[in-house]
């Protein structure tokens, strides 16, 4: 067992990750591990803009910036973490610029701002300029800004070391009004090499998870093939519940049949939806901002379209996105990646002809709940001392059951930030929690376990079944007949996963192996999705059920906490704990959600 | 890039489509031979070639067969990809003798009646099937000082840029560092040493944007034996670029922009 000791450990080498990593790196001795290299990370594939009230362009504030983070949550925002990245989005940018990130620019030189879903000039009244951009690639530049800024600071990088456990130690505790608890304590990580195939324990006072999303677990998906929920996955498994994992965000506008992402900038810049009598079907559903309502909303504006026969094209099981108004200069200036992959992927040319589009998995609202600290919560009251999640991964939660779009590219650098100046704070004064002798016993059974499998079923094949049942059943819309029938198909698979093949033996870039390994993940991230999503009767957010498509906040105004607990059984499957978490209300009331 | 926010012109409620706009009809299918150059130290010093007789759908790309190859036929064949869209730049290999990015490249561009060959990208050392080190790779990108640099009081809010000013080194600024470019140099085949076109190009990227105040110093890392006096013009790293970048003319700007401060 090879081991490492590292003041701090970061795992995941995204936006969160490096933006953690360089306030830590400057504090204390930080190491970060990636299953990628860092640039592969799936931040540089964001696109559209990042939010924050700068009124470079018209006026703004961050109270209206937070009250549309919370409205456009559907209400189950935490409103003092809405509050706070609001507030901190300013700063966010200046510090982006200051790295050294090109943003485009107003006639006058100062970062120029562009219109974006659900961001709107005091609370609704209409559409306001509010996301900082850089082109069509505004992801990728922070990647890049973020990653540059790394080398400056001679940041430890661990390239292609895949994080597979969480060394997590319990201490007898108690309560402040005396009850006796365990409390959970952070000793640092485990993880598999990719080249070698050897396993190194990384020792640290401080874990922060900043891991990326789960989109994966869907056929049709903005998300990359890398994405298959890890960090969640081993924070599970460790006994750490999630939050608010029904509620999944499916972006409006993905390549239809492929489901690559198309920014909603295109929409910010002008562009419009139309069904296949050619009518701007938004007017209908959202008369105030149109096109230009939250993503939710438009998801389901769409797929009602298709599935009232207004569809297009041969199957018509997609909808129009129309730029052929726009000037071709415009697009060139503002769009020219998105058109750049209408063309490529689907040879479709985007001055003259409307692009085929399809509402694409895009983002887990939920994950690791966290503080606005960044620390982890173990259950509702009590902390993890120094453990900390940010980005995708995380819950904190500021996105509630829906996120508005630019939010999460503030999301990862409001909150990487924090999260790597407390990690950094918290390992000056923490003693190291010894790491058990067997601490990589777990992984090296899980490594082996899959290397060794000879059982007859293929994981792609797997893989395959459970993403065609969660697209068919768990997307835009949802009823207790669909969810059910995915549970026990997730059921099904997770009998025949203990039957697997690897034909891969080898230890050298065993990459049949992490597949096996990604896909028990995925399943059991699947299994937790669809179990919340199956309690929570009612329709919010990203979460649409059918049989149930009113908001409901008597029983529902509250986030749900997925445990791992084998004495318990929700909704008929063995092993979940669900239970609740109050939402945080500072100022805003909830009121109907209108646009 | 234009600055003005030029406002939308309201577009019509509704509007004739033209007939069979925006959707093809049957998805046509093909068939295709993948030959792939395998290499596994673990099991042989020699590498091979593999052949996969695949059959295949309308725009699929080279990715596509690979993985169908992988989850189908042989699951140790190893090649590494994540966005599978051309913005990550972790699957740029050599496809029919051209660095292009698998998931970039649609098999129906390609001339499927004769074998597809696929083999790790040239310059770097392969560790297994398609995968390559990247590490001096990336070590050439770290020397150049790829990150803003600039001197003098942090203004309290941005930097002023003028849009002219970003313009200047937009296009630079596309880098993915897929190695498409670099692993494509015959300078870089015979002389590992050389920085090659990526680590350049980055370097442009810093040296053309008007906050950056350690334009000397690249320019003087890049005036080495084996900066950017080593290219020979053969632009076969412009042709490789998957994000269009004109590289070849981001080199000729900073070789120009040497000879002018040492003047």
């Amino acid at each position: 067992m090879q081991v490492h000791k590292y003041d701090v450990v970061i795992v995941g080498a995204g936006g969160a990750g490096m933006r953690a990593a360089i306030e830590s790196g400057q504090r204390a001795r930080t190491a970060v591990l990636t299953k990628l290299y860092p640039t592969r990370s799936h931040t540089g594939a964001a696109q559209g803009g990042m939010c924050a009230a700068l009124a470079n362009v018209e006026e703004d504030n961050w109270e209206w910036h937070t009250f549309d983070t919370i409205k456009g949550g559907d209400y189950l925002v935490d409103q003092d973490a809405a509050e706070v990245m609001a507030k901190e989005a300013i700063d966010a940018v200046l510090d982006l610029e200051k790295m050294g990130l090109p943003f485009n620019r107003t006639p006058e030189g100062k970062i120029d701002q562009r219109r974006f879903g659900g961001h709107t000039r005091d609370h609704g009244k209409s559409p306001v300029r509010r996301a900082c951009y850089a082109a069509d690639r505004t992801g990728h530049m922070i990647l890049q800004t973020l990653y540059q800024n790394c080398v400056k600071h001679n940041v430890e990088f661990y390239n292609e070391y895949y994080v597979l456990d969480l060394l997590v130690l319990e201490e007898d505790a108690v309560r402040a009004d005396g009850t006796p608890f365990k409390q959970k304590r952070v000793a640092g990580v485990v993880s598999y090499d990719l080249a070698s195939g050897e396993i190194h324990v990384f020792q640290a006072k401080s874990v922060v998870f900043a891991s990326g999303g789960v989109g994966k677990v869907f056929k049709t998906t903005s998300n990359a093939h890398t994405l298959t929920g890890d960090g969640m996955g081993i924070a599970f498994r460790r006994g750490i519940p999630l939050e608010d994992m029904e509620f999944v965000q499916f972006h409006p506008t993905g390549l239809a049949g492929l489901g690559i992402l198309l920014s909603e900038a295109a929409r910010g810049e002008g562009a419009i939806l139309r069904n296949s009598e050619g009518e701007r079907f938004m007017e209908r559903y959202a008369p105030t901002i149109k096109d230009l309502a939250p993503r939710d909303i438009v998801a389901r504006s769409m797929a009602l379209e298709v599935r009232e026969g207004r569809g297009c094209g041969p199957n018509k099981d997609y909808v129009l996105l129309d730029l052929t108004h726009l000037e071709p200069a415009h697009i060139d200036a503002k769009l020219p990646d998105i058109t750049e992959f209408a063309r490529t992927y689907l040879g479709v040319e985007p001055y003259t002809e409307p692009v085929p589009v399809f509402p694409t998995a895009h983002y887990a609202m939920g994950g690791i709940p966290t503080n606005i600290k960044g620390e982890v919560l173990q259950d509702n009251d009590t902390i993890i001392p120094g453990l900390y999640a940010a980005g995708e991964v995380a819950c904190v939660s500021v996105h509630g059951s829906n996120r508005l779009g630019t939010n999460s590219l503030l999301d990862i650098n409001v909150f990487g930030k924090r999260s790597g100046i407390n990690a950094a704070e918290y390992a000056k004064t923490a003693d190291w929690v010894e790491v058990p002798e067997d601490a990589d016993a777990d992984t090296i059974r899980l490594v082996e376990t899959v290397r060794n499998a000879n059982g007859t079923e293929r994981v792609a094949q797997l893989r395959k079944e459970l993403q065609d049942t969660m697209d068919a059943n768990v997307q835009v819309f949802r009823t207790e007949q669909s969810l059910t029938e995915t549970l026990n198909v997730i059921a099904s698979l997770r009998e025949r996963y203990k039957n697997i093949s690897v034909q891969d033996k080898g230890k050298r870039f065993n990459l049949d192996l992490l597949e096996a390994v990604e896909l028990g993940f995925l399943l059991d991230m699947a299994q937790v999705m669809t179990v919340a999503a199956l309690h929570r009767q009612e329709s919010r957010g990203g979460h649409f059920r059918e049989d149930f498509p009113d908001r409901d906040d008597v029983n529902f105004m509250k986030h749900s906490m997925a445990y791992l607990d084998e004495t318990a059984e929700t909704e008929h499957v063995a092993g979940i704990r669900l239970e609740t978490k109050p939402v945080v209300f500072t100022r805003y009331e909830p009121m109907v959600r209108k646009y | 890039m234009t600055a003005q926010n030029t406002e939308p012109v309201e577009p019509a409620s509704k509007v004739e489509l033209a007939p069979g706009i925006g959707g093809g009809g049957e998805i046509p299918s093909y068939d295709v031979t993948l030959r792939v150059r395998r290499y596994n130290p673990e099991v042989s010093d020699e590498g091979h070639w593999d052949e996969f007789k695949l059959t295949m759908y309308g725009t699929d790309r080279v990715l596509d067969a690979l993985h169908k190859a992988k989850w189908e036929h042989d699951g140790s064949l190893s090649f590494r990809r994540s966005c599978a869209h051309g913005v990550c730049g972790s699957d740029a290999m050599r496809i029919n003798g051209r660095n292009r990015l698998a998931c970039k490249t649609l098999l129906k561009d390609l001339d499927t009646s004769k074998p597809i060959t696929v083999e790790a990208i040239k310059g770097l050392p392969v560790e297994k099937d398609l995968i390559v080190d990247m590490e001096p790779f990336f070590q050439s990108y770290r020397e150049i000082m790829p990150f803003l640099i600039s001197s003098g009081h942090e203004p309290t809010r941005e930097r002023l840029q003028s849009a002219e000013d970003r313009e200047r080194f937009d296009d630079t600024t596309k880098c993915i560092l897929c190695a498409a470019c670099t692993s494509s140099c015959p300078v870089f085949w015979t002389d590992g040493q050389y920085f090659g076109p990526a680590a350049i190009v980055n370097a442009h990227r810093f040296i053309f944007d008007s906050r950056d105040d350690a334009g000397d110093m690249r320019l003087e890392i890049l005036n080495d034996k084996e900066g950017v006096w080593r290219c020979r013009t053969t632009f076969n790293c412009t042709e490789a670029c998957p994000r269009g970048i004109q590289v070849t003319k981001a080199i000729a700007e900073v070789k120009q922009a040497v000879l002018n401060r040492k003047i």
